[in-house]
């Protein structure tokens, strides 16, 4: 296992836009070529930094969706928020071409790679799936057998990002399952869960507590809390369990 | 506004700051003498910077900010700060 060791002060770096996918109407995966790249680690994020004409920056962690075989390739999934600072220019304006600023990979936390073990539970609200996504493409990548459920909140059908690739993920690996909920609205003939996740829907997809899963949840804050503490409640090692939040300011 | 979040989030100053990885670094709160990773923190955002606090105790164990140019640290709440060179 490849093992970096310091890594140094964070510096800014610019990338340049080589491609960009919408994936859902409100999200968009944006790819950079990094030549400075150090290489990153399934789970961790960038920061990125705006600068306006009159030098006013702002900063946002974005999570990389991308797993480090990609590399120096990275790329990002991007939820704009309408009253965002940053998130309307990266979905909306940001073209191939283009040049951004950022600083990573960041983070060691959050982060799954083949040591790390399982069984791993990821539970995803939202944007939250991104993070999540790099572990299973990363795992994938691997050719990893580490049994793996993630249950995946989303408003609707049509505001599930990367929905086809997991599926496809899902199909060819029988160590993988993936489950959905729908929130707000389901199609017809929706046979998943259509409701917030709660500790019932938890006790049913989750790995026994007896058999010590690994967890990572990623969503806004309210869902994780909800999913952190439910999961404690059915038994599982709170030590084992990491979450990342984002709030409005995070723009994850 | 603020917004609670994950120690995570004020993974990339940290390590603007200190030369690792900074969110396995383990911190001792001065409050109760808990040893957590800084990732598993809560972070509270605000436009002027960041604070982060014990998930146990909530005693403020760190507060950061970038402003004009220079980086404010306040550490009143880490009674040890350990950080492995393997990062």
């Amino acid at each position: 296992m490849e093992r970096r060791t310091l890594l140094g002060r964070l510096t800014w770096q610019l990338g340049e836009v080589v491609a960009t996918r919408p994936e859902t109407p409100r999200t968009k995966s944006i790819t950079l070529a990094l030549p400075n790249w150090m290489g990153h680690r399934a789970g961790q994020h960038v920061d990125v930094r705006l600068t306006a004409e009159d030098g006013y920056q702002a900063e946002r962690s974005y999570s990389i969706a991308s797993p480090p075989e990609e590399q120096p390739r990275v790329t990002l999934t991007v939820e704009r928020l309408d009253d965002g600072e940053v998130s309307p220019y990266l979905t909306d304006e940001l073209r191939v071409g283009d040049r951004l600023e950022l600083r990573g990979p960041i983070g060691g936390y959050f982060v799954w790679e083949m040591p790390v073990g399982g069984p791993l539970l990821l539970v995803a609200g939202g944007s939250g799936i991104v993070p999540l996504m790099a572990m299973l493409r990363h795992r994938a990548a691997i050719g990893s057998t580490v049994p793996t459920r993630l249950l995946y909140s989303s408003r609707s059908l049509e505001d599930i990002i990367y929905h086809e690739e997991l599926r496809r993920l899902d199909e060819a690996n029988l160590m993988l399952e993936v489950v959905h909920t729908l929130t707000r609205a389901q199609p017809d003939g929706w046979t998943g869960y259509a409701r917030r996740i709660d500790a019932d829907m938890l006790r049913e997809v989750a790995w026994p507590a007896d058999q010590h899963p690994l967890v990572f949840i990623c969503g806004p804050t309210p869902f994780v809390e909800t999913a952190a503490a439910s999961l404690v409640t059915l038994g599982c090692e709170p030590a084992h369990i990491k979450t990342e939040r984002f709030g409005p300011t995070g723009e994850r | 506004m603020e917004y609670k979040l994950d120690g995570n989030a004020a993974a990339g100053i940290l390590q603007a700051i200190f030369p690792f990885e900074m969110t396995m670094a383990q911190i001792t709160c001065t409050g109760c003498g808990t040893t957590m990773a800084m990732g598993a923190t809560a972070a509270y955002m605000h436009g002027m910077g960041t604070v982060l606090r014990c998930p146990i105790s909530d005693t403020v164990l760190i507060r950061v900010a970038h402003i004009r140019g220079r980086y404010f640290l306040d550490m009143r709440g880490v009674r040890v700060l350990q950080i492995s060179e393997e990062g």
